[in-house]
């Protein structure tokens, strides 16, 4: 038995998702609502044929005219007119004008079979894409030629051995406006394009592959200025490199509960921690300290502007500017709502790819939640985090906790290797720092809760005072150190003057000695 | 009188002989004997010899009858097995009133 042959569309993410591309000599269909990314999905297939894997290919649009169509692709960096000029590509745009024709009598699209083959032979084509055949419904009235027309095309696209694509508009409870999926039905792939709270994301299903495995699920994909890229999901394996060298955190009194030597290489590590606890000192130290060692960072900050952190963090003794002067820090700041997460997390792939950094801080990631759910931001991190420790990059994330919501953590510390809690303690009129390891997998930390500081050169962590009324942090534990500072040296001084009398009282004694000898 | 002067470019896609295109050939040159005697020119041309027309009148339908002159193109698909029709199509109705 001979496998189904597929051909590669060279879409990101789509290949692996249908297991090797979409069946070699047949037709699929790719339907959805207007402006899901048909007419997009078709052609990047064909300029990818033609780029990528040295297959000519023929574009017929029933919608667009040429020359919108080589525009609107324009931006996606498809030069139509030089692919279309060494004859790699055609674009051929059929137009149909109710208002100009007039019907009467038997016909047969038999016009529209010539024009096809003529440019399947012109540039001997091997794949084809019709946008959006359906059109035709729109032009012509008789309907019962018509479908009998398409079936007869579709035959005949498969005798032709080209692997076409046949794009149809989402009708309502039907895939095509004409039920286009009763003569197409060896591959079917659904475009959607939801908005949810405001944000969009496009989703992709396979809905059916005759003869062939594939992703059932519904895979949610992006268009930016290269093209499409599917993201899968489900097709995340544990099964990553690791490594045992350790990075420092950049606070040598916190490498030290992490049984002082630091994080994992390529570890994940959480910071979490309400408002104003320090967790973007915790996120600088560590970035400061990357590039220290001359390795590049990447920061992404989705609340702060680079200028305001690189400002701030001057204020603890961090200065950030000439590593971002040499290169080695990078930030990227953007509002979580300006776009969709997909789109925020092909940003993030797209950052790394080209910076290749050893470390990624992402601050905070709890903005994210206003952009999608919970449970999307979980899946969202997942894919990120595991992407970069799969590449051996070290990943900060720090969120922000309220008192009440504590279901992202949760829903993220099951992802990280290490996990940092700060939280503020109030007593007797002042708040203070305490910082503790939550878990840090796979080393000795520190199960000590300690004060934690933030001074003007840098960040500190010092042991808290465990005295009889409990702990004592701030001014308390200032208050006891003094107290026991004074209390040592009152007892020092008391030493020494009970010393000294002791000395002179013994002096006394023998000078009255000597004098009573003289 | 201008109108009367014009001559009648029309052109019929075919696609080889088959029974649909002789059909539509007939038809039309017995319309144009009837109502436009003298005043008209009929191109034919085979898509299966000359495949590269196909694209510059947007041809889709077999036969096709195109009415390049008198100006706006018109288009009528199909055999031309109805008269009322193709004369309507082709605006040919008037000029046959103005004849009576």
């Amino acid at each position: 038995m001979i496998p189904l042959s597929k051909t590669r569309t060279g879409i990101n993410g789509l290949d692996e998702i249908t297991m090797g591309g979409l069946p070699t000599g047949r037709t699929t269909l790719i339907c959805g609502g207007p402006g899901c990314g048909k007419t997009l999905f078709g052609m990047e297939f064909l300029v990818n044929g033609v780029t990528k894997f040295k297959e000519p290919g023929v574009f017929v649009t029933f919608e667009e005219k040429t020359e919108e169509l080589v525009l609107n692709v324009a931006s996606l960096g498809f030069d139509l007119e030089k692919l279309q000029a060494e004859k790699k590509l055609r674009v051929d745009h059929v137009h149909i004008d109710k208002h100009e024709i007039e019907e009467t009598g038997e016909y047969d699209l038999d016009g529209l079979f010539i024009r096809l083959e003529h440019a399947i032979n012109s540039i001997g084509a091997k794949r084809v894409v019709l946008d959006t055949i359906e059109n035709l419904f729109g032009g012509l009235t008789n309907e019962g030629i018509l479908r009998a027309e398409l079936r007869r095309l579709f035959h005949w696209l498969k005798e032709k051995k080209v692997t076409a694509i046949v794009t149809g508009e989402q009708g309502q409870g039907s895939l095509t406006r004409h039920g286009l999926e009763e003569y197409v039905s060896d591959c079917v792939i659904l475009l959607d394009h939801r908005v949810i709270n405001q944000v969009s994301t496009r989703r992709l299903r396979v809905i059916k592959y005759r003869g062939s495995a594939h992703g059932t699920n519904e895979f949610p994909f992006l268009i930016d200025e290269d093209g499409i890229t599917v993201l899968p999901v489900t097709s995340l394996k544990l099964n990553r490199k690791v490594y045992s060298e350790r990075i420092s955190t950049g606070i040598p009194t916190l490498d030290a509960m992490f049984g002082g030597k630091g994080f994992y290489r390529g570890s994940s590590v959480l910071v979490s921690g309400t408002a104003g606890t320090g967790k973007t000192s915790i996120a600088a130290s560590f970035v400061n300290e990357v590039c220290n060692r001359k390795q590049k960072a990447l920061y992404f900050a989705f609340e702060e502007s680079p200028q305001q952190i690189i400002r701030n963090m001057r204020s603890i003794g961090l200065n950030l500017e000439p590593h971002l002067k040499k290169g080695l820090l990078q930030f990227h700041a953007a509002r979580p709502a300006l776009f969709g997460l997909e789109m925020h997390l092909s940003t993030i792939y797209k950052t790394v790819k080209e910076f290749k950094p050893s470390a990624v801080v992402l601050d905070p990631i709890t903005n994210l939640v206003s952009v999608g759910l919970a449970s999307e931001v979980n899946s969202m991190l997942l894919r990120l985090i595991d992407y970069l420790q799969g590449e051996g990059i070290s990943v900060l994330l720090t969120a922000l906790t309220s008192v009440v919501d504590e279901k992202m953590d949760e829903g993220v510390s099951s992802l990280v290797d290490a996990w940092i809690s700060v939280k503020d303690v109030e007593s007797k009129g002042e708040r203070n720092r305490l910082l503790y390891i939550m878990k840090s997998r796979g080393m000795k930390h520190s199960n000590q809760v300690r004060e934690f500081l933030i001074t003007s050169k840098g960040l500190k962590l010092i042991e808290i005072y465990l005295g009889p009324l409990g702990i004592l942090v701030g001014s308390e534990r200032e208050e006891q150190k003094l107290q026991k500072l004074t209390g040592q040296a009152l007892k020092d001084q008391q030493v020494r003057a009970d010393f000294a009398r002791r000395r002179q009282g013994n002096g006394a004694s023998q000078y009255s000695k000597t004098k009573a000898r003289s | 009188m201008a109108k009367k002067q014009q001559t009648w470019e029309l052109r019929l896609y075919v696609a080889g002989n088959t029974a649909k295109s002789l059909t539509a050939l007939q038809n039309l040159r017995k319309y144009c004997e009837t109502h436009l005697p003298g005043q008209y020119q009929i191109e034919v041309i085979d898509l299966l010899i000359q495949p590269q027309l196909a694209e510059g009148d947007q041809i889709l339908a077999i036969p096709t009858l195109v009415r390049k002159v008198p100006e706006p193109i018109r288009k009528i698909i199909g055999d031309l097995s109805n008269e009322e029709k193709v004369l309507v199509g082709l605006n040919i109705r008037p000029m046959k009133q103005l004849l009576q």
